[in-house]
């Protein structure tokens, strides 16, 4: 019989080792113990993409600026063999010679501030009419005046004018003037043809972690002494709670020599940062943090949020089979039915899940009477559940359940073998057993949920990496746990002999 | 004062231990992983390769009909089974039963189920390609269909089991015979001698082959639950030769831990069906004992260089 103690030294060390880990992040690194006691910031990057055509490049792009509601903390950028400078509220890239696929990175992390956003009312804002040709020409007085006949200011004119450009049931001047430029512009067109003082800025809605986002065109509309700031895409006044304003002087936010197929996309994720660390960076400290996760680029730290809470979700199922003793279809599917409800919330989640695999299980039943073969079925099984899924966000969409839309985060491919492997034992083995492990998946799917949507569990997974160490030593240890599981002193419950 | 009356649904640990039970935990952790080299187990979990090295050693299964083992030979199972009155489909690398199709009557080109229930050729072709494409197969891969003989179980059985072949079960643990169950399949088990799915097990003694208790279901009974045959009274004839072939199943797989299946056929006495490395606990309510003290004493006696006759002189005289 081995020696268990070299598994015994090995196991302590590992949770030594992430109870050490934990403590030095805590101790030196400033991480607090809660996510409360936190600043939040927001780690934004954008990723330039852009082909070079083998000549000089210069690329200049857009940054924020510190605005009310946001403190700007640093900013890096990214690209090798690109000279860089900053000048005015711009990241300007320059090379001598660069020849295909460019990816050029910048990071700006920013402080919320609890101020709501103002925007300064910038009276230097020089209006520009625009000549149109006919019939364009006809088309924008039109709309002026009809815009102007219902309005009494500059707000209200811009309300009015938004109507007439949004919309299902646009007009043939609406119509006739959207073929020629973008909303946004031509709304900031007619505003100044009214003599309203205009600009047109692009923004970011803050989210953790989100991912490929786009900057959002806003309209800046003056009136006599105000100034209001309209989400032209949304159709309405911007709602300014998390709401970064990327460019604010209507410049454009890439001006590109010496390349094409230009693309700018945006990551965003919300970080917490002690106190004392964010301090430190206001005070122009550029020495982010010492933990190698934060150097990531930002889309992969998105996904690390993630990805760091399988094991905890693994724990959970790895517990309730030996400890416990449930079955569940599959080891580790219910860890991944898990990660959809986190993207779907749970009640929509469960109710998808069951109305999903239920229907798939009465298709598949039908399917099994056509003697296909296995993965021909299978793929029908996929196919079908594609559609069922289709079915149920169009159906819910149309009755207002937008809760319904979120049925697409689930992983068809496992919820198609689910459904394979249930029909299989509801022929083989009855529906009960079907329940029965039907039941005990959802069952451990809803509390490796409930473990992972936990806060403070997030906050640790993320900020304590030594937590999955500690993870690991217990896994180890139940691995070599021979005593009985709950079910089975049910089971064996006549067998005590007294 | 409070009520844990639940907690009279669960037995106490300590106690359970005194009885000798084995936990699922325990018999992974501390027995097969132990005494089942891993490499061993395609031996077992292949049924094809069972039967060889069953047949290379002399020890006598159930007569091979044929082999499916590609998706084009499906057209020609009628072939294999032409002119038989009855042969089981089982696929080679199933597990828990899954997959067995056991056709019991031919007649004019119908194929009749233990229980009755009728199908055609084009059912059995579609169980063989669903066992070519392995759906019942342990690991979902690629299988291949073994046609097999039906076996006629012994006439000392009639009225112990409904709609299918009763088989015993024997744990042999380092070559020894330690604990043995019969399997009676019943309605609710379809035909099937698979305790989860409502067979019953009757413990057997290992040395007289005579029944000791019977459970269904983990509870016990005392009487077949369609027939309303007394199952105290069975008694396993050839005992001494089903014990000596499950032994020597030991010899043939390698494995330290096993579960030998053994059928009872009326012309050809004792078969080996199958054997399974990771054979199920409820051999233990059963029996009404656990499987922890015979164990355990194997394991401090000496026995790693008996041969099969001194093993299961070593079984006579100790599990009696």
């Amino acid at each position: 019989m081995p020696s268990k103690i070299p598994f015994r030294i090995f196991v302590a060390i590992l949770f030594l080792l992430g109870v050490g880990s934990i403590a030095q992040r805590h101790y030196s690194g400033e991480i607090p113990w809660l996510p409360g006691e936190t600043y939040s910031t927001w780690m934004i990057e954008a990723k330039v993409e852009f082909t070079a055509q083998g000549d000089a490049v210069n690329a200049s792009f857009a940054t924020p600026s510190t605005q009310s509601n946001f403190t700007v903390l640093n900013q890096t950028a990214a690209s090798p063999g690109y000279g860089l400078s900053f000048l005015d509220d711009r990241a300007q890239w320059t090379i001598r010679n660069a020849e295909g696929k460019q990816d050029l990175y910048y990071k700006v992390n920013v402080l919320t501030n609890d101020i709501p956003l103002d925007v300064a009312n910038k009276q230097d804002v020089s209006i520009h009419k625009t000549t149109w040709l006919p019939p364009y020409d006809i088309a924008a007085e039109q709309l002026v005046t009809s815009a102007m006949e219902k309005s009494a200011d500059a707000f209200s004119y811009s309300r009015e004018l938004l109507k007439l450009l949004s919309g299902d049931n646009l007009g043939q001047n609406a119509t006739l003037m959207l073929q020629e430029s973008s909303k946004s512009d031509l709304f900031v067109a007619l505003l100044n043809e009214a003599n309203i003082p205009a600009l047109l800025v692009k923004g970011l809605y803050l989210e953790d972690g989100r991912r490929q986002q786009q900057l959002q065109p806003f309209v800046l509309v003056f009136g006599e002494d105000d100034s209001r700031l309209i989400d032209v895409k949304l159709g309405q006044v911007a709602d300014a709670h998390n709401l970064l304003l990327w460019e604010q002087n209507g410049e454009p936010t890439l001006d590109l020599i010496g390349g094409s197929n230009s693309r700018v996309s945006f990551s965003i994720i919300q970080q917490t940062q002690p106190v004392m660390q964010v301090l430190k960076e206001k005070a122009n400290d550029t020495d982010l943090s010492n933990f190698s996760i934060y150097s990531l680029p930002l889309e992969e730290q998105a996904l690390f949020k993630g990805i760091l809470l399988i094991p905890l979700g693994v724990m959970i199922v790895v517990l309730m089979r030996i400890l416990i003793g449930l079955r569940t279809s599959g080891t580790f599917m219910p860890v991944l039915i898990a990660m959809a409800f986190v993207q779907t919330s749970l009640a929509t989640g469960l109710i998808g899940f069951t109305l999903i695999v239920g229907i798939g299980l009465v298709i598949r039943s039908y399917l099994s009477r056509l003697n296909l073969l296995l993965v021909s079925r299978i793929s029908v099984v996929i196919i079908t559940v594609i559609a069922i899924i289709c079915l149920f966000s169009v159906l819910s969409y149309k009755i207002g359940l937008t809760e319904g839309l979120k049925i697409t985060f689930f992983p068809m491919i496992i919820l198609s073998w689910t459904i394979e492997r249930m029909s299989i034992l509801w022929e083989e083995e009855g529906a009960k057993e079907v329940f029965v492990q039907g039941g005990g998946s959802l069952f451990v799917a809803v509390l490796v949920y409930l473990t992972i949507s936990n806060e403070l569990l997030r906050y640790w997974a993320f900020n304590f990496l030594g937590l999955q160490l500690i993870i690991m030593s217990i896994i180890l240890m139940l691995g070599t746990y021979t005593g009985y599981r709950l079910l089975e002193l049910r089971r064996f419950k006549d067998m005590q002999g007294d | 004062m409070m009520t844990f009356s639940f907690l009279k649904e669960f037995a106490q640990p300590r106690k359970l231990k005194q009885q000798g039970i084995l936990g699922m935990n325990q018999r992974n952790n501390m027995y097969i992983s132990r005494y089942n080299p891993r490499k061993l187990f395609p031996l077992v979990d292949n049924k094809l390769k069972t039967k060889q090295i069953a047949e290379d050693a002399n020890v006598s299964t159930p007569e091979l009909i044929g082999v499916v083992n590609n998706q084009h030979s499906v057209k020609s199972v009628d072939k294999l089974i032409a002119g038989l009155n009855g042969f089981v489909i089982k696929p080679a690398k199933g597990s828990g039963g899954k997959g067995i199709l056991v056709i019991t009557k031919v007649e004019a080109g119908r194929y009749y189920k233990p229980s009755g229930s009728e199908c055609s050729l084009d059912d059995i072709e579609r169980h063989c390609s669903n066992i070519l494409a392995g759906l019942f197969s342990l690991g979902g891969g690629i299988d291949v269909a073994v046609v097999e003989a039906l076996i006629v179980f012994d006439d000392s059985f009639e009225g112990y089991s409904f709609e299918g072949v009763p088989d015993v079960r024997v744990i042999v643990f380092k070559g020894i015979p330690m604990m043995a169950m019969m399997r009676l399949s019943t309605s609710m088990s379809d035909g099937k001698a698979n305790l989860h799915q409502g067979a019953v097990g009757v413990g057997i003694n290992i040395t007289t082959g005579e029944a000791l208790n019977a459970v269904q279901y983990d509870a016990m009974v005392t009487h077949h639950p369609d027939t309303q045959k007394e199952l105290a009274l069975l008694k396993v004839p050839h005992w001494e030769e089903v014990i000596r072939l499950a032994a020597q199943c030991y010899d043939i797989s390698g494995l330290g831990y096993l579960g030998a299946d053994v059928v009872l056929d009326r012309d050809h006495g004792p078969m080996l069906l199958e054997l399974n490395a990771r054979p199920g606990l409820a051999i233990q309510i059963a029996n009404g004992m656990g499987l922890l003290p015979r164990l355990q004493q194997i394991e401090a006696a000496n026995t790693d260089n008996m041969d099969l006759d001194q093993r299961l002189a070593y079984c006579k005289q100790h599990f009696s």
